[in-house]
């Protein structure tokens, strides 16, 4: 069920992707397919030892094995990088970020940080050759308790002197001390602590690395399942220091990112570095082990959330002080995570300038964290929609009620926040008005009243989520005060060929959201073309020079409006050309259906494929203009963008056996105008299960020792389709009025959503039975756990 | 060893090593990459390809032990004419699929499903796929282009 009245011509409809065609009989190539002879296959040592010194790395035995070409270890080849592996997001002037080198030379500091690397013909070689360098370490003791890491007890490295890598503040008080002075006057407050676990974010194609020299003219490519070509590209020559013009970044088909592919990694530089060395391409395929180890975790905070309250419950104060677990090292966005959720602790709300935020971030022997799927937004917006819930639950009114006293009003938009950041635009009342419509909210309410008795054993439960989800990353300037290394601006070329088929070249790189679907729709209705007509160049650093990459829900509301807005330009040139053959005034030509027509004389018209075959001849152009149809456009957006929604999830938890059964899960989402509602659909029902499965089944499990108990999909729970629901989705459409399409993003708000909105459901239903708050994931032993808790242990 | 396996109506023949996994036979002596490799423990279903007309994950299975019998793979799905297979399409228009990765095992599985069950219900879908991990679409999608497919 999908209710949206926008549809008008291509842009909204739901056309089928051209992506997938080659998706589906095997046609595209991911980077493991690519067939390049001669390749010698990286395999990596890695520690074993959460946090061990490296007494020595002996290479003898290994290095005269079968195929066997060379072994390294850290030492060996620690004069190879001009720079150690790079964090771009230094959040304060004093953030400690201890040295990261793709190969460790002095200490290990979590399992799996690599130590030394082989390369070889096969990777069966290259591997066998792994188990036969020996590495001597001395164990040192683990830190995996964030406040124990906190506490200084056991420093991890030795260089920075402490675990704390940053404490970033950001108070917004009317008055100074108007916080504390909310919740002294306060009529209702909630104190609560949540855990956000860490996660895994288990791409299904797991990381890939082929690098390809040309060793005579000096130039290297570079093959990555990477998210981000052309933020690789500029760390690959900085961290090598090798010219930046003589490296391409090819990101091939990439099957799925979630963050875990907006990175640097040290199989990318090490198959760099070892091709340029040896001359000969190098390739690294992970396995899903190692993924689970070596590839960044998501989330991993403690959340301390204080909300204040009027007599009518209407927000007066907030407060967070979180506790940012960073693992072992800082990666290439790392501590701007929390920081990104940061804006949005108050959601959906009206707060007056009354908040006081904290981060502190430690260092712990973990694998490093990073952004996953959401980055810091679902972190915030589970704290706030849970305090909601537990406010909702201290005053004694329904959580929707609650929701709705504290909305923003729609006719507040643009609305001005707290933070001074502007909201573009709102309908959060629309929004939970046909969410609490569709899930049939009122008579849930009664059947829930009648069911959940006392001694009932199947409790049903509500779960609400009203959320905002941040996106269009982002104006550069907004970066710039928070320190970001980099801006948020994404670049097009529109390109007429003389046959009218067009070419448009976005910095944007897709790995499963079908840009090259949207792309090609967005080009077709401005230019009035067919979307079969146009060809969407990408995610080659060659072809596309200029980009800033895919993550952050930035793609549509960043790339495509440039590409709407190149568009534009081509069309103005066109103008130019059309008026001059037409012997008219470009004001008064028309352009519609790909076709400019003079102003009431249909008869003189020209289509657009006339005038790009004049651009491309050249013949007869206005005196100084330029021949071809090209234009180029780098867009730094004004403002973010804030897609917003209500979620709904309903659940029996079963209260003997603590299983969770999700009976209904209604999403509405309301991201701006839909370029595809197929595609927003898409991503709709993915992020949503992926909240969920961090709200009932995904952990990363380290003992205490800092050994992953959960290092293969066998052990770490990615649900699948028999542990999860039908997503029913609905969509409000409330346009952002800051860029011409209208648009916001839609990539991330499933799963932000989502977490909160099922364990909201969960609490409620055991409510009844004392319980206040359940952590995540809200598995049957858990939850059996905190219900017998909550009985006082009778069970 | 030297093995004959067909694969898609082709014989191959090569010389393994008794330890090649069949989707490392598929993939590397055959050089058919449409078969994805998602993890090492047999838990994802991506290289799930057909057995002698039955689905299985390919990294479950030795080379050796595929001698002398028949395998189709994704590349042996849609017609010599460039037709998808209704699998195939039903995916394609119930957008079943994102990135892709999981996308061959997936149509491999339901494909089979379908054929030891013509009328699934979606429950039986769900139970019918659950050796197979999808990341992007929530399994949403894929179940209704397995049950679009089934009604034809």
């Amino acid at each position: 069920m999908t209710m949206t009245d926008q549809p008008t011509g291509v842009l909204g409809s739901r056309m089928l992707r051209r992506e997938d065609p080659a998706l589906l009989t095997g046609e595209a190539r991911y980077t493991a397919d690519l067939v390049v002879p001669g390749a010698l296959h990286l395999a990596m040592v890695r520690s074993p030892y959460a946090r061990a010194r490296i007494v020595s790395v002996d290479t003898a035995a290994a290095v005269t094995m079968p195929g066997v070409r060379a072994v390294y270890s850290g030492a060996d080849l620690a004069d190879t990088w001009a720079g150690p592996m790079p964090c771009a997001w230094p959040v304060t002037e004093d953030m400690k970020n201890p040295t990261h080198l793709p190969l460790a030379v002095s200490q290990a500091n979590y399992v799996g940080d690599a130590v030394a690397c082989v390369i070889a013909e096969t990777a069966e070689a290259a591997r066998d050759a792994v188990e036969a360098v020996v590495v001597e370490y001395e164990p040192l003791e683990a830190v995996i308790d964030l406040e124990d890491a906190l506490s200084d007890r056991v420093v991890i490295h030795d260089e920075i002197g402490t675990n704390r890598s940053y404490t970033w503040d950001l108070k917004i008080e009317e008055t100074e001390g108007a916080c504390d002075a909310a919740f002294a006057a306060a009529a209702y407050a909630v104190k609560e602590r949540y855990i956000q676990q860490r996660l895994i974010p288990a791409a299904m194609e797991p990381r890939a690395v082929l690098a390809v020299p040309q060793p005579f003219g000096g130039d290297m490519t570079l093959y990555s399942a990477t998210q981000v070509p052309h933020i690789l590209k500029v760390m690959t020559a900085l961290t090598l220091g090798i010219p930046e013009h003589q490296l391409r970044v090819i990101a091939p088909a990439v099957g799925g990112g979630f963050g875990s592919k907006l990175n640097v990694y040290a199989e990318e530089l090490l198959c760099v570095a070892l091709a340029k060395r040896h001359g000969v391409p190098v390739r690294w395929t992970e396995t899903r082990s190692e993924g689970c180890q070596a590839t960044i975790h998501g989330r991993g905070q403690i959340q301390d959330i204080e909300l204040a309250a009027d007599a009518n419950g209407r927000l007066t104060g907030l407060r967070v002080r979180l506790i940012g677990d960073m693992g072992a090292y800082l990666q290439l966005v790392t501590p701007g995570v929390p920081l990104l959720g940061a804006f949005l602790y108050a959601g959906v709300y009206e707060l007056p300038k009354a908040f006081d935020f904290s981060c502190t971030s430690v260092f712990t022997n973990m694998t490093p964290t990073d952004a996953y799927r959401g980055a810091g937004r679902p972190e915030a917006t589970y704290a706030i929609e849970r305090a909601m819930d537990s406010l909702a639950y201290e005053i004694g009114i329904d959580p929707l009620e609650l929701r709705r006293r504290n909305f923003i009003p729609t006719e507040k938009f643009p609305y001005e926040a707290y933070t001074g950041l502007v909201y573009d635009s709102g309908n959060h009342d629309g929004a939970a008005t046909l969410a609490a419509e569709m899930v049939g909210y009122d008579e849930l309410r009664e059947r829930q009243r009648s069911q959940n008795v006392p001694g009932a054993t199947k409790r049903i439960g509500i779960g609400l989520s009203t959320y905002f989800e941040m996106c269009g990353l982002a104006p550069s300037r907004v970066l710039a005060s928070l320190n970001y290394g980099a801006g948020g601006w994404e670049a097009a070329t529109v390109r007429v060929l003389p046959t009218n088929k067009v070419q448009v070249v976005t910095g944007t790189s897709p790995h499963g959201q079908g840009h090259e679907t949207a792309w090609s729709m967005i080009v077709a209705e401005k230019l009035g073309i067919s979307p079969d007509d146009v060809d969407v160049l990408h995610s080659d650093t060659a072809i596309a020079p200029l980009g800033l990459d895919t993550y952050g829900s930035r793609s549509l509301a960043v790339g495509g409006v440039a590409i709407a807005m190149t568009c534009d330009k081509v069309v103005d040139k066109a103008r130019q050309i059309a008026a001059h053959l037409l012997e008219a005034n470009p004001d008064d030509l028309e352009f519609a259906g790909g076709e400019f027509s003079v102003a009431g004389s249909p008869d003189r018209s020209m289509p657009l494929a006339a005038v790009a075959f004049e651009a491309f001849t050249a013949h007869n152009l206005p005196d100084g203009m330029e021949p071809n149809l090209e234009a180029h456009t780098t867009y730094d957006p004004p403002n973010f963008s804030w897609p917003f929604g209500t979620h709904i999830c309903v659940v029996e938890v079963d209260t003997e056996t603590g299983e969770t059964e999700v009976l209904r899960y209604v999403a509405v989402d309301d991201c701006g105008n839909q370029v595809n509602p197929l595609i927003v659909d898409g991503q709709v029902h993915g992020g949503v299960i992926q909240g969920l499965a961090q709200a009932l089944f995904e952990e990363a499990v380290y003992d205490s020792d800092g050994n992953l108990r959960t290092s293969t999909l066998a052990e770490y729970l990615v649900p699948a389709a028999s542990d999860v629901p039908p997503v029913i989705t609905g969509h409000t459409v409330t346009p952002s009025p800051t860029n011409q399409l209208g648009v916001k993003g839609v990539g991330e708000a499933g799963t932000i959503a989502a977490t909160p909105a099922v364990i909201n459901a969960v609490v409620d239903a055991l409510s009844g039975l004392g319980v206040r708050n359940v952590p995540m994931p809200a598995s049957p032993n858990t939850v059996w756990s905190i219900i017998n808790a909550a009985q006082g242990g009778s069970q | 060893m030297e093995i004959t396996v067909t694969i898609n109506g082709k014989a191959h023949t090569a010389d393994v090593e008794p330890r090649t996994l069949l989707v490392q036979f598929i993939r590397e002596s055959v050089g058919l990459t449409g078969t994805n490799i998602g993890c090492d423990t047999s838990s994802c279903g991506a290289c799930s390809i057909h057995l002698d007309g039955e689905a299985v994950k390919s990294c479950t299975v030795l080379a050796v032990q595929a001698d002398g019998h028949d395998v189709t793979t994704i590349e042996g799905m849609a017609a010599a004419d460039g037709t998808l297979h209704p699998m195939q399409q039903a995916f394609m228009e119930n957008h079943g699929l994102q990135c892709g990765y999981c996308t061959p095992g997936m149509v491999m599985a339901a494909t089979s499903l379908l054929n030891e069950n013509p009328n699934p219900t979606e429950e039986e879908v769900r139970i019918g796929l659950e050796g197979n991990l999808c990341r992007c679409t929530g399994y949403h999608n894929i179940v209704q282009s397995v049950l679009a497919c089934a009604k034809g």
